[in-house]
């Protein structure tokens, strides 16, 4: 075995400072390459939503896109791509993020179209309606329309959780965003999009005190309004295994979705990192323990995934979330023999432990990926705008190389020997469609 | 009222230096620094343009299953060592190898790849495994109403031409053996005409005199592998792909298409961004933000080696398929009919400049971007010449490239959908033919 790879980590700068209406503000530095990305994420997503308004948060994120105080329906998009740039947006179970990527003498262009849009966007009843319509094809293309829809991240959370905050679908029913109205659209503005409930982050080629004066230029004038309360969406653990499945009328092929329950992200960090390297341990690359027993040895799977966070974003979530693993199967595959396998090797890895090598190059191929993504310009300022927001903590992604390396083979077996059967929530896609 | 406040003009376009050589072997190594994080990009284009579609797809799936020396998971383990990964793919022209590394990690990446590259070994039993998983997956592949609506637009736009079928048929891949996968490597799998780019926090130099000797065991030359030129379009009736119980349409045209290097391109590139080639486009503009008939629909150019295309796409309701397909035609009437408004081209001209500088401020970026200008014989320096056709590019010119390439009356078109439900539709707007499949 080659000798230890050192694990490098990033350096990014991190300044943070608040405006005196509450908007907190985080900037990053970095004049590598002559562009910025710029990210506004607010502290509200799927968990908040009201019963009966399935889909509302990610249905409000595309009407923060219709026009905004200064500006008419169709402008933010010109204005951005107009200077060069792109943008999205996008919400998740804990919080809802926009963003624009753009050559750097744009800057000041999106902290304009961003502020204006913090203080109030244009909610009529028109492009509601235009905007229920544009989500339902959405939905169409990404869940109904294609196999495998929606799977796992809305099929498993109503087997694991219980209360209506964890366990609903967060793309939302037809009949909830049918119904959805103006007046519900301004209650979520008011309620949740407030200054003091966001975080603007900006990384990339800048010049710190310009930066500043522009945001105070641009945010300092949006009315202060406090953060609402966040609800503890906290639930008791499974105390015994559920298993549950569905057909899916156009797949071609079985599938399998497991779900543990794992410590606190964000007040016990600590416990809970292990976790997010077992995940790779057990299922990165063809070395991994469950792709090679699986995939290579057994062929009882064709494709083997395992992560942290339904939507995949281990650091930007909160309590309570999982470890997942899917797997994809071969025809006439046995999802219940799968789900033994994996019972199997986890029971190996919590009583001989790991294999020489095994830990290290794991957490080399994890800061590889780390690295790759802050690359990006927002690759950081997305992520540090989240870790802002919800652990006031940006630095921490420069710190996760080095945390992932400091993982030791005891954590690992430790936390292997919680994913029992009893405390694990699988659902099984049954395929509709013929081979 | 506030006011937008106006951009800060572009610095001058920056072109990170390319270093190159070209091996005895006939290898060419590409690299180039960028040093913002530890790493380094890897790329590896090899000509395999009318390599057999079954054998080449598996192979390209079965690539880093064994040597000599190592089985697939030591080889999967040695790289994941110094935090690497590396993985094949083909297409009608290429075998692409793509992956990245911990800086430090390159030489071992670079004797991993070459170990691959001159004793891969096609082991039966993970072959076994390899070929059922691609069966699997292009089982998935055809459940999916864009890949479907894919495979049938290139075979009605190529019909005999070798790219109108990307995808081979599971039954075909069922029966390639591994001896056919060593045949295809020895013959195929060579540096003559192949190209390596590396990218990162590299000395380049350094970089390519380790590609040197590494790679420098790797020899001989492939066969020609030259695909002839790619048909003109024949226009024709619609063609409908019924597939019962969608609750979509996938809706798709070809228009001709022209190489990067065309006198026409930067003008065609801009006609294309006012029609559909970008959010703020006419098309996206008219079929989501004003109707809500699709969550989006986008158009590009797509260059082969033999020949490029004009690709307009949308997933659009099946109770409105008709009228998206007539507001489609009415958006290739426009563009093809009038010259672009001032500030609309100068919006699309801007995003089209700005485009180009995103894509490359990342390793990822500028690897994908060199490596692919260098599939086509181009190097960065292209980005500069683009550029300043963009900017050049006049209304007028963009009016004629539209008015030559966009026309609605040049569209090939392919509606994948319930037919039943929307074949009166499309019909009482243009001839529709039925798939015979």
């Amino acid at each position: 075995m080659a000798p230890r790879i050192k694990i490098p980590a990033t350096k990014y700068p991190v300044e943070r400072l608040t405006l005196g209406n509450g908007l907190r503000v985080v900037l990053s530095p970095d004049r590598s390459a002559p562009v910025v990305g710029v990210a506004v994420v607010y502290d509200v997503g799927i968990r908040s939503e009201p019963e009966g308004r399935t889909g509302f948060a990610h249905l409000f994120e595309h009407l923060m896109f219709q026009g905004s105080e200064n500006l008419e329906k169709l402008a933010h998009f010109r204005h951005v791509q107009g200077a060069g740039g792109s943008f999205n947006g996008s919400t998740h179970l804990d919080y809802t993020d926009y963003f624009e990527v753009l050559p750097a003498g744009a800057l000041e262009r999106a902290l304009f179209l961003e502020a204006d849009r913090m203080r109030g966007p244009r909610l009529t009843e028109e492009n509601l309606r235009n905007q229920v319509d544009v989500v339902k094809e959405e939905i169409r293309v990404n869940v109904l329309n294609r196999p495998y829809g929606g799977f796992p991240w809305l099929k498993l959370p109503p087997v694991m959780f219980e209360t209506f905050a964890n366990a609903h679908d967060g793309y939302g029913s037809f009949e909830d965003l049918e119904s959805a109205t103006v007046e519900d659209a301004q209650g979520f503005f008011d309620r949740y999009y407030a200054c003091g409930n966001a975080v603007l982050s900006v990384a990339g080629d800048f010049d710190v005190a310009e930066a500043t004066a522009m945001i105070e230029r641009h945010f300092g004038d949006v009315p202060a309004r406090p953060a609402p309360t966040l609800p503890d969406f906290a639930e008791p653990g499974l105390d015994g295994e559920r298993r549950e499945s569905y057909t899916d009328r156009i797949a071609p092929l079985p599938a399998v979705a497991a779900g543990y329950r794992v410590p606190d992200p964000i007040s016990d960090f600590a416990a809970y990192l292990p976790f997010a390297v077992l995940a790779e341990v057990l299922t990165d690359g063809d070395a991994s323990r469950l792709v090679e027993r699986l995939v290579q040895r057994d062929r009882t799977a064709t494709n083997l995934g395992g992560y942290l966070g339904f939507m995949g974003d281990e650091y930007q979530v909160r309590n309570p979330t999982a470890l997942l693993l899917q797997a994809h199967m071969p025809p006439g595959g046995d999802a219940g023999k799968v789900l033994q396998t994996i019972d199997e090797e986890l029971d190996r890895l919590a009583t001989d432990g790991l294999k020489p090598g095994e830990l290290a190059r794991t957490q080399a191929r994890m800061a590889t990926r780390l690295l790759h993504d802050t690359d990006a310009v927002l690759g950081r300022a997305l992520p540090m705008a989240v870790l802002e927001l919800q652990r006031g903590r940006p630095g921490l992604l420069n710190d996760l190389p080095k945390l992932i390396n400091e993982v030791g083979e005891e954590q690992i077996v430790a936390a292997a020997a919680t994913l029992r059967p009893e405390h694990r929530a699988s659902v099984e896609v049954i395929p509709g469609a013929s081979a | 009222m506030k006011t937008l406040p106006d951009l800060l003009p572009d610095a001058e376009l920056h072109l990170p230096r390319e270093s190159e050589r070209t091996l005895p072997n006939g290898l060419t190594v590409i690299a180039i620094r960028r040093a913002a994080v530890p790493l380094v990009e890897v790329r590896l284009r090899i000509p395999f343009g009318r390599a057999p579609l079954a054998p080449a797809t598996l192979l390209s799936q079965a690539l880093f299953t064994g040597t000599s020396a190592m089985s697939s998971i030591d080889l999967a383990a040695e790289l994941q060592a110094v935090g690497g990964s590396l993985a094949a793919g083909n297409d009608p022209d290429r075998l692409l190898i793509t992956g990245n590394a911990l800086a430090d990690g390159l030489d071992r990446t670079l004797e991993l790849l070459a170990s691959v590259l001159t004793d891969a070994a096609y082991p039966a039993e993970e072959v076994g495994t390899e070929r059922e998983r691609l069966v699997d997956n292009i089982q998935v592949a055809l459940s999916q109403p864009a890949h479907l609506a894919r495979v049938a637009l290139l075979k009605r736009i190529y019909g005999i031409h070798p790219y109108a079928v990307q995808t081979p048929a599971p039954e075909e891949v069922r029966g390639v053996e591994p001896a056919a996968l060593r045949e295809l490597h020895a013959a195929r799998v060579r540096p003559a005409g192949a190209v390596l780019v590396l990218v990162g926090d590299i000395d380049p130099e350094q970089a390519i005199d380790t590609a040197e000797k590494v790679l420098g065991g790797w020899t001989g030359a492939g066969p020609d592998g030259t695909i002839s030129a790619t048909p003109a379009l024949e226009t024709g009736p619609l063609l409908l792909v019924d597939r019962p119980g969608s609750v979509q349409s996938s809706l798709r045209m070809a228009l001709p298409g022209i190489p990067r290097t065309d006198p026409d391109y930067a003008a065609l590139s801009l006609a294309n961004f006012v029609f559909g080639g970008y959010f703020s486009s006419r098309w996206v503009e008219n079929i989501r933000e004003d109707k809500g008939y699709t969550y989006g629909s986008h158009s590009l150019i797509e260059h082969f080696v033999a020949g490029s295309t004009l690709l307009a796409a949308a997933e659009v309701a099946t109770e409105v398929t008709g009228p998206s397909l007539l507001e489609t035609l009415y958006e290739l009437g426009r563009i093809a009919s009038l010259p672009p408004g001032e500030e609309e081209l100068e919006q699309a001209r801007r995003y089209a400049l700005g485009t180009l500088r995103l894509g490359m401020s990342t390793q990822a970026g500028l690897a994908g971007l060199a490596s692919m200008y260098a599939g086509f014989g181009l190097r960065l320096d292209h980005l500069r010449e683009h550029s300043a056709a963009l900017s050049a590019a006049t209304r007028e010119e963009v009016a004629a490239a539209a008015a030559k390439y966009l026309a609605p009356s040049r569209a090939v078109t392919v509606v994948l959908g319930d037919a039943e439900k929307i074949e009166p539709q499309l019909s009482a707007l243009i001839a529709v033919e039925r798939s015979a499949e």
